[in-house]
């Protein structure tokens, strides 16, 4: 069922970034800086956890869960250290993405060669 | 003549409105959901092989996940594939975080050839560079407005 649900969510929030490009005409950079800060407020307000566990993938796999998880590095950091932690827990919890993006694009660009 | 010009240039800004092809937003909203839809459900196939077999909670999971998504990325960037995939499915395909990896990897391949330094290092984050600004400035600015409130307002 989960993967079910990971389809119908994770695709919503696709249809949402297409309209974005097609009915408000922002580029590709706009639409996903706006969709990473929506990601940011929903977690803010205790939104994007309750979406995780009822869509799995579906809610962490798109870029809005990206502002998710910088707000909860922020805030899990905050409880201990207070105000300090808002700026050293904000990569806390997700490094993975940048630090994945950044490695895989070093190997890609050592093992491929550019095309046209 | 100045404002003649202005006129002008609303007359071409009307007759390129005019002419500009109307895009199906119907059908492309349609593969927007079914290709998203798709890797999101390949995310967790994936996040459900790391519970099983790595010990990962369903708390932790997303890291492994998009990591692994984004080395997948890698290799359909490399091979030309994933330009084909955003042709068809538009924002299916850049929304997920395979579409920030896109970003990234396939602006490191391309500029390869002005160096590893200037061409791969310097613009590597051209495009993916305003996600992270403004998901950490963002951010930023909630996680201070919370931390104050829960602090000093006893939310």
């Amino acid at each position: 069922m989960i993967y079910f649900w990971a389809f119908v969510v994770g695709g919503a929030i696709c249809v949402i970034g297409q309209i974005m490009f097609d009915v408000f005409k922002l580029t590709p950079a706009h639409t996903l800086s706006s969709l990473v800060v929506v990601g940011a407020l929903l977690d803010g307000f205790g939104l994007y956890e309750p979406l995780i566990d009822f869509a799995g993938a579906g809610a962490t796999v798109p870029i809005t869960s990206f502002g998710n998880s910088l707000v909860h590095g922020a805030m899990q950091e905050a409880e201990k250290h207070g105000l300090i932690g808002v700026v050293t827990g904000m990569f806390e919890v997700t490094s993975s993405g940048i630090s994945a993006a950044i490695i895989f694009g070093m190997i890609g660009a050592i093992l491929f060669k550019p095309k046209g | 003549m100045a404002n003649n010009k202005k006129k002008n240039q609303q007359q071409y800004q009307e007759f390129a409105k005019q002419r500009e092809t109307k895009r199906p937003l119907i059908k492309n909203c349609i593969r927007a959901f079914l290709i998203g839809g798709l890797i999101c459900t390949i995310g967790q196939v994936i996040s459900t092989f790391y519970i099983h077999f790595f010990h990962f909670t369903e708390e932790n999971v997303g890291n492994p996940t998009v990591a692994t998504l984004i080395f997948l990325t890698m290799l359909l960037t490399g091979f030309g594939i994933y330009d084909k995939i955003a042709q068809f499915a538009g924002a299916g395909s850049a929304v997920p975080v395979t579409g920030f990896g896109n970003a990234v990897i396939a602006a490191a391949i391309e500029h390869r050839t002005e160096g590893f330094v200037l061409g791969v290092g310097g613009n590597m984050f051209k495009l993916a560079g305003s996600v992270i600004l403004f998901g950490v400035f963002s951010a930023f600015i909630i996680a201070l407005v919370k931390t104050i409130l829960i602090q000093w307002g006893g939310l």
